[in-house]
């Protein structure tokens, strides 16, 4: 069976979509830094599976290293799914610099550098399928998240309009809009229950969405209709308010 | 946070430990004074319910499986549905399973659960190899059966330590399929015969129509089977409906009890008839409605699940339907099985006889009813299951489980009654 490489395989959602590939008979490229620590993770897909898996060492920021990273793959992978995310404090991102240039470079610079490497092997091979994780941040800038928000508001457009260009050679390209997604990036924070989704169950949307060759998925579905009036608040308004 | 098991009821507040390493469990256990793991909150009452919870579900990772033998090792966080969804397409199957695969594999040892074929295979401790346990002193210990840890930790409810992993055998299928015999039965008496007559049949249970009056008392479903032979193993969990809000408490009430049992029992052919049917919807009917325990209302709901010796089962069940009957509490699932041997593990709930399961919700005059059939099943020398249980006395416990001071003595010893309790250990004494 086909290979899918999954980037950023180390954040929860990443870990329940692994499962889900594996389950449904992929075998997989796990794409990570410190990747060794996913040696048991490995073990329990190929466990639970019976299919391979191969750990790959990727520093998504090291954009040098991704085109010998990819030309290195024992076998081109079917599909991609850009996992990789890094959300700070916006307090901070305000300050410190690094911060803000961190936030920018693994949510959009280094997943553009490696999705414009895939692509074009994709578009050549006129088969394969991308999926992009964003936010549901990037859809509206706001004052508590704008930093993270406007790197995945980039991140959305540059799907988007991959998206445009591959169609002609039927590779599908689905962008992600998680809302509030119960994980190690989110503990601590005070998140609405019936907003909330569970990491499986985003995997198991974002694995629906890929194979019906969906575009856009927002999930919790809701999040679509909570987006749409944040995005039709008049900015005369919005720019006044809290939220 | 709040936590609740199945039963909806009681609703804990309390504070919930999680953990990656077992290096990370050891400190937290050694910080705590008391806890309890929790697994799929699967279990009915207040067994996994405390302060303090300790979460396995998370910790679910398949470490090795042994193909030539079909010995699976696994994290005790993992589901049953997980390693079915894994182990079916090659060809195995747990030998014990019970009627939901929503469980964790140390909820399973812990309560040492049973299912369809416990007069033939026994309990899940069987199909246990080996387990590694975190002890009160934050030790692990590898423990094989036989030993007295074993003895205590099967059935045990957690109440030895927190289970961590565990190598289980598995059986070899060459089907998804079960094939089905349906026995429509008139009466108790019938009933009963239909149970020895197919009892060399793996996989035995009853649907019971508890509302049934006089002479039609114990009238069942008897549904026996076995595993097909057709070499299909192309399995594909299906996905499940959802129960999205709690339904109004009065909507379950004598009438529609009568209707569905009344439908339930007529829909299906009279004598003997045979189905060819999926092992998801043989072993696991509800897990394809998720949050059924919803239907029962928002005040929750109890199983209560006793068993009689055999010698004096007809005697006591046929009292108690009587009761229930009389009563008027209905309950959509009521369940009836023959049990093999009885095994040697301290707690654990099967005796060579045959038991009743009855959903009840939660409501004025329960408690009173159950205590009232507690007198008849310790009349009869039976025992209540505590993986159901929330409310059983101490007394009629004690008079059910003859191996509960070996226990008692065991915990005492190892220091495990001080760190190791739930709100059930501390109601029953365990």
């Amino acid at each position: 069976m086909s290979y899918v490489l999954i980037v950023g395989a180390k954040s929860d959602i990443a870990k329940e979509v692994a499962r889900v590939y594996a389950k449904n008979g992929y075998n997989l490229y796990l794409a990570a830094r410190k990747v060794n620590e996913l040696e048991e993770f490995k073990t329990d897909l190929e466990v639970r599976a019976d299919i391979t898996v191969e750990l790959i060492e990727l520093d998504i920021t090291a954009y040098e290293t991704h085109q010998t990273m990819y030309d290195n793959l024992s076998e081109k992978p079917l599909g991609v799914i850009v996992v990789s995310g890094y959300m700070t404090e916006q307090h901070k991102a305000e300050k410190e610099w690094s911060e803000t240039l961190n936030t920018i470079n693994v949510n959009y610079t280094g997943a553009v550098s490696l999705l414009n490497i895939i692509a074009n092997d994709f578009e050549e091979e006129k088969r394969g399928f991308i999926v992009g994780v964003s936010s549901v941040a990037g859809d509206r800038g706001r004052k508590t998240n704008y930093i993270y928000g406007s790197a995945k508001a980039a991140f959305s457009a540059y799907l988007s309009g991959l998206r445009n260009r591959l169609c002609e050679s039927s590779i599908s390209v689905l962008t992600v809009k998680p809302g509030f997604v119960n994980t190690k990036m989110t503990e601590g924070l005070a998140l609405p229950a019936k907003l909330t989704a569970e990491p499986a169950e985003v995997a198991q949307d974002i694995y629906n969405a890929q194979q019906a060759g969906k575009n856009t998925l927002y999930t919790k579905w809701i999040w679509r209709y909570i987006m749409l009036i944040i995005t039709h608040i008049p900015e005369f308004i919005f720019k006044k308010l809290s939220i | 946070m709040s936590l609740q098991s199945w039963g909806m009821y009681p609703l804990v507040d309390n504070e919930t430990i999680k953990f990656q390493s077992e290096t990370e469990l050891n400190k937290k256990l050694l910080e705590a004074d008391e806890l309890i793991a929790y697994g799929n909150g699967r279990s009915y009452g207040d067994s996994a319910l405390n302060d303090t919870v300790v979460h396995i579900r998370p910790y679910d990772y398949f470490l090795n499986f042994d193909e030539t033998n079909g010995i699976l090792h696994v994290q005790a966080g993992v589901l049953l549905s997980e390693i079915l969804e894994g182990v079916v397409k090659r060809g195995w199957f747990l030998k014990v399973t019970p009627g939901t695969k929503l469980i964790t594999v140390g909820g399973a040892i812990a309560s040492d659960i049973h299912g369809k074929n416990h007069h033939i295979e026994g309990c899940f401790s069987e199909c246990v190899e080996e387990f590694n346990i975190m002890l009160a002193d934050g030790e692990i210990r590898n423990v094989t059966k036989g030993e007295e840890l074993f003895l205590a930790t099967c059935g045990g409810m957690g109440l030895t330590g927190v289970i961590l992993d565990a190598k289980i055998s598995l059986k070899k299928i060459n089907s998804q399929f079960i094939n089905q015999t349906t026995i429509k039965t008139k009466n108790l008496k019938e009933t009963f015969a239909a149970f020895e007559e197919y009892k060399t049949l793996p996989y035995s249970v009853a649907w019971i129509d508890c509302l049934a009056k006089g002479e039609n008392i114990g009238k069942s479903l008897l549904m026996v089977g076995e595993f097909a032979d057709d070499g299909d193993l192309r399995y594909k969990p299906k996905s499940k409906l959802n129960i999205p809000f709690n339904f109004p408490s009065f909507a379950l009430n004598t009438w529609s009890v009568k209707a569905f049992n009344w439908l339930y029992y007529w829909k299906s052919q009279d004598g003997v008839s045979k189905q060819r049917v999926h092992f998801d919807s043989f072993f696991y009917p509800l897990d394809s409605i998720r949050n059924w325990n919803r239907i029962y209302g928002k005040n929750g709901f109890t199983q209560y699940q006793f068993i009689l010796p055999k010698e004096s089962s007809f005697d006591g069940l046929e009292r108690i339907l009587d009761k229930i009957s009389k009563s008027g509490k209905g309950s959509f699932l009521a369940v009836i099985k023959l049990y093999g041997k009885e095994n040697e593990n301290y707690l654990s709930f099967p005796i060579e006889g045959y038991s009743l399961a009855l959903d009840f919700k939660i409501e004025d005059g329960l408690f009173e009813l159950l205590d009232e059939l507690d007198e008849i099943v310790v009349e009869y020398k039976g025992r209540i299951y505590l993986t159901k249980d929330v409310r059983v006395s101490k007394e009629t416990f004690e008079h059910g489980y003859d191996k509960i001071e070996i226990f008692r003595a065991f915990r005492e010893k190892n220091n495990m009654s001080e760190k190791f309790n739930s709100l059930q250990s501390k109601r029953l004494g365990l």
